[in-house]
């Protein structure tokens, strides 16, 4: 049985506009993925597509109107999605931990950051306090911290952009999480720093044997970094699979344009633009979401697109999954 | 060859930081680009790029240092002179949401550079408005729209419109892609390289992605604490960095490949503060070849090939090279 298990999850915002008709956003629509002890998953996708929504779904942290209509999130046997409150505070923070894009806005701007620590540690932890601070020190030390002592007296402000996101994974790790969801972890900084906090990252994810889910829209950190791949589109899973075979051979039509897109494979004058404006949530199209903006697109595909196995473990939500290489105009020739 | 459209020499710009302390953003860059060139210009924060951009086009006044644009020196003029000179260069920057006003409609956005610097009746400044949208590929249906019906990326064309509204000589881009997913990235690098074959206009591309600026640019300056501590040809820089700092930033580059292996040095801490700038090399502090030379002598400028130069003490001992580890 897998650490994780997420299947079928859809999270909708339902709200009202101004004629008090019901609306609809239709956010996350089955997504589906397992993920095992000491694995690297990256999720990838445009602005809006669910990266970041799936995250929170995961750990029951939406706000209305966003709600998880459908679907189940298993964690080590258990169903995060039937608990309540007080039970998912017990998970989340132990079990499951996470790191945010902001690092400076996620930390309490009025406490010592020793004291941050030592707050999350009793909070689940318990026993004595004195434990707890030689637990921060300790983990301050792992995520390489200089002086661990005298930064736990430092105040948040007295941090720089990557300091700050250290701090933050050593805040993460304090509870030895099983599952460690890291949003956008190295948006915000410099590539010089990136480089640290990923080597970092998956330093401990070896030796802590953690689950970690990367979010993230570099597909060089998910080349790099990550051992399994989603790529999201529309609030679905429109591939999944192992990093390299799916560098190696894209098989939805997305995946395809947008790893065309990344500066190493895009040579400026070939029109590779993937055009059109994002998918209006409110209002899909029928069966592919992808259909107004896929060269490939024909009247099959306003029916549902199938989960296709392109290579075990493999898949790829699209009608022609596997069968669609090269260019349209290559293609009809 | 064709005289720079833009020459700078020495450019400083220190910001007051209280307490009689200054903020060196900049410090002593010279810089050149001519008609139809594309400068990249990459750094990581606080290397001072957006303050040379801004500098440049006197959005914010230079310490020291001189800016001749178009064979002026425009450092010290009145901005009372400055502002005509806008018709021939423009900007754009990264954030479109911001850099529009929301209670316009697109096609007077367009239209106001016209108006601010060109004498063109109404209906030829509609005119031009309808293929100027037509060339950042934009409908001209949304000419009638406000900014918020439209997305990130379509809102960057409609800047990109604005800034070659009046022709100018030279656009300095501001990380012009950077707020865009990478599918409508692909697209506004597509029109810039399009826009600089019609106008042969000069671009000054800003960017921390290095992925980004290979694509586009010609020629490439790195920058570090405020100087420029290598610059040349995009190619060249890219297969033979010479300075420490570009050889630890290229490494550091994730290139969105699996199969392609890692050489990499991941460099030790971070920025100095640019309020207490180090002494002799700025990068000597972070650098895993300095030696003690490094810590008090200013570091020279050595010539590597044509067009491609490096500041840095090590080169001529042959010791500038650091040390690269495959990555597990």
């Amino acid at each position: 049985m897998s650490l994780l298990s997420v299947e079928g999850l859809r999270t909708h915002f339902i709200s009202r506009d101004i004629d008090n008709q019901v609306r609809v956003a239709h956010a996350l629509n089955d997504v589906s993925f397992e993920l095992e002890a000491g694995r690297i998953l990256g999720i990838v996708g445009e602005t809006g597509a669910g990266k970041s929504l799936t995250a929170q779904s995961i750990v029951g942290l939406l706000r209305p109107p966003a709600r998880i209509v459908g679907g189940k999130v298993t964690f080590e046997g258990r169903d995060l999605t039937a608990m309540g409150p007080d039970e998912l505070n017990e998970v989340r923070g132990a079990e499951i931990a996470m790191v945010v894009q902001n690092p400076r806005t996620s930390l309490d701007p009025l406490t010592r950051l020793g004291d941050q620590l030592v707050r999350i540690h009793q909070a689940h932890s318990g026993g004595p306090a004195a434990a707890s601070r030689q637990r921060a020190l300790e983990m301050m030390e792992a995520v390489g911290i200089p002086d661990p002592e005298g930064r736990a007296r430092a105040w948040p402000h007295e941090l720089s952009g990557g300091m700050a996101q250290r701090v933050l994974i050593a805040m993460a790790l304090m509870n030895a999480p099983k599952l460690l969801i890291a949003d956008e972890p190295t948006t915000g900084l410099d590539v010089t720093v990136q480089a640290q906090i990923l080597d970092l990252l998956r330093d401990l994810v070896a030796r802590f044997n953690m689950a970690t889910i990367i979010i993230t829209h570099d597909l060089g950190v998910v080349a790099h970094f990550c051992d399994e791949l989603l790529v999201m589109f529309a609030g679905t899973v429109v591939e999944s699979g192992p990093v390299a075979e799916v560098f190696r051979a894209p098989a939805h039509p997305y995946t395809q344009k947008l790893i065309a897109a990344t500066p190493e494979r895009l040579t400026i004058g070939q029109g590779l633009a993937l055009g059109g404006l994002p998918p209006d949530l409110y209002n899909l199209p029928t069966g592919c979401p992808l259909r107004p903006r896929c060269d490939f697109a024909t009247n099959l595909c306003a029916t549902p697109p199938p989960n296709r196995d392109v290579t075990p473990g493999h898949r790829a939500l699209c009608h022609f999954a596997g069968t669609l290489g090269g260019t349209a105009t290559e293609r009809s020739a | 060859m064709t005289e720079p459209v833009l020459d700078v020499t020495g450019l400083t710009k220190r910001f007051p930081a209280g307490g009689g302390r200054f903020v060196n953003a900049v410090n002593g860059v010279d810089l050149a680009i001519r008609p139809g060139e594309t400068l990249g210009m990459v750094g990581e924060s606080g290397s001072g790029k957006s303050t040379i951009g801004r500098a440049i086009l006197r959005l914010t006044d230079p310490s020291d240092g001189q800016v001749v644009f178009d064979g002026k020196d425009i450092t010290r003029i009145p901005m009372g002179k400055v502002r005509p000179l806008r018709r021939d260069m423009q900007m754009v920057f990264q954030d479109p949401w911001s850099a529009l006003n929301p209670r316009m409609r697109v096609g007077d956005l367009i239209a106001e550079p016209m108006k601010i610097h060109m004498t063109l009746s109404r209906s030829e400044r509609e005119d031009r408005t309808e293929d100027l949208a037509r060339r950042v590929h934009l409908s001209t249906e949304y000419l009638r729209r406000n900014p918020a019906n439209l997305s990130g990326g379509q809102l960057q064309r409609v800047c990109i419109a604005r800034a070659i509204a009046t022709n100018p000589k030279l656009i300095v881009l501001d990380e012009p892609t950077s707020s865009l997913d990478l599918s409508v990235r692909a697209g506004i690098l597509e029109l810039l390289a399009e826009i600089r074959e019609q106008t042969h206009a000069a671009l000054l591309f800003i960017s921390h992605d290095l992925g980004t600026v290979k694509l586009i640019s010609d020629r490439i300056a790195v920058l570090y604490l405020g100087r420029v501590v290598e610059e040349g040809p995009a190619e060249a820089l890219f297969d033979g960095p010479a300075h420490p700092y570009t050889q630890s930033l290229l490494s550091a580059h994730l290139p969105a490949d699996p199969s392609v292996s890692l050489h990499r040095h991941v460099l030790e801490g971070e920025v100095p503060s640019p309020i207490n700038l180090p002494t002799g090399c700025a990068f000597h502090s972070r650098c895993p070849v300095a030696v003690e030379r490094c810590r008090n002598d200013d570091p020279p400028s050595e010539r590597l090939s044509d067009g491609h130069v490096a500041r840095c003490l090590r080169i001529a001992e042959n010791g500038n090279r650091i040390p690269l580890k495959e990555a597990t």
